[in-house]
């Protein structure tokens, strides 16, 4: 991209949304990103190596769940199937993410997917609810993806460059769990939103000692079935009234 | 020749490859899958349990196992974060107050 175009870029009004969606998460966002610095270098890694994996590979929690099993030395297949297992939401949001952006040529489509995390999907779904292309969603894509890519990156080459100045027992970590606490809490709607949460939250616990984090995936096909018994639950019971409400003379209709 | 050197960098680029993959999956094909219409409605549900799912353990466990007292550091932080997030709508203060009921509780009393 040369100058002045980036330079237009940065004045859209989408573009600027997308960045300023994503200020108040980035607190946490950049606090989860010092922390996972750290961590690679006081697991053992060498500066370099971490660096070269923070830049690159852009993906904190599965970062995290690696660090050990590259310490200990573990053979490279348990290594990425961990990882794929921990990213295996991601796939669930690209279904989403398709009904935007599936009209752009295929190698944009996979710089998007590359640059799409967590608190982006949110705050990109909160701002577009309705699943259908519309202009001003690619600025608000990439004003939000730079800010999120700033927010993780900047304090993340920190935390490798001071690991040994800032004590982990301090919980800096927590900041980013309220982070993605505060992201969720916004995403609580209907009904049955808050069971589908209920019971991912109760099955992530009772499943943590899966290995690979399945206990993830276990808690999102629960919270799925939850919500969506919920759904034809109430859908059932509203059939109910109506046929109520007419007095049950018609009950052959569909 | 050894190649300890090479296996971070081979795990590191198949890594990589991982966060690309995973997070483009259903956009790399240039027509559509095709989904059935329950698993379309159901799948509104995994942001949020993904989430959910990631953070309650980080709430109630230490070290693999539930949390047994209420001496914690997290949990008034959690509930204070909570309370304003509902009364005031927005991330930062949300981060903030957790962390200023969270700090002084963990680094000062060690709960």
């Amino acid at each position: 991209m040369n100058l002045p175009a980036l330079r237009a870029q940065l004045r859209d009004p989408s573009f600027r949304q997308g960045a300023s969606d994503m200020l108040g998460a980035g607190l946490g966002v950049g606090a989860w990103g010092l922390v996972t610095g750290v961590a690679m270098v006081k697991g053992g890694m060498s500066t370099p190596l971490a660096l070269f994996m923070s830049l690159t590979v852009y993906a904190g929690s599965a970062q995290l769940a690696v660090l050990p099993l590259m310490a200990a030395g573990a053979p490279l297949w348990v290594i990425w199937l961990t990882a794929s297992c921990v990213n295996l939401r991601f796939v669930i949001f690209s279904s989403m993410w398709r009904s935007y952006f599936a009209h752009l040529p295929r190698r944009r489509r996979m710089a998007l997917g590359y640059f799409s995390g967590d608190v982006i999907f949110v705050s990109f779904m909160k701002r577009y609810p309705r699943p259908e292309p519309e202009a001003t969603q690619l600025p608000y894509f990439w004003g939000a993806a730079t800010t999120n890519w700033l927010a993780w990156q900047i304090p993340s080459v920190a935390g490798i460059i001071l690991a040994n100045a800032i004590p982990l027992s301090w919980g800096l970590g927590f900041a980013g769990v309220l982070a993605l606490l505060g992201i969720l809490l916004s995403m609580l709607g209907e009904r049955s939103s808050w069971l589908a949460t209920a019971v991912a939250g109760s099955a992530a616990v009772a499943a943590f000692a899966l290995p690979l984090k399945l206990n993830i995936l276990v808690a999102i096909a629960a919270a799925v079935a939850a919500g969506l018994a919920m759904e034809s639950g109430e859908r059932a019971l509203r059939r109910a009234r109506i046929r109520l409400a007419r007095g049950g003379d018609d009950e052959g209709d569909a | 020749m050894n190649g300890q050197w090479l296996e971070p960098i081979l795990a590191v680029l198949g890594l990589v490859l991982i966060t690309l993959v995973t997070r483009a999956f259903f956009m790399l094909p240039e027509r559509d899958l095709p989904l059935p219409d329950w698993l379309r409605r159901g799948l509104k549900y995994a942001p949020l349990a993904a989430l959910a799912a990631v953070i309650a353990p980080e709430l109630v466990m230490s070290q693999g196992a539930l949390i047994k007292t209420l001496a914690d550091a997290r949990l008034p932080a959690v509930l204070c974060a909570s309370a304003y997030y509902f009364w005031r709508r927005g991330i930062l203060g949300t981060i903030v107050v957790g962390m200023a009921v969270y700090l002084p509780l963990h680094i000062g009393l060690g709960w």
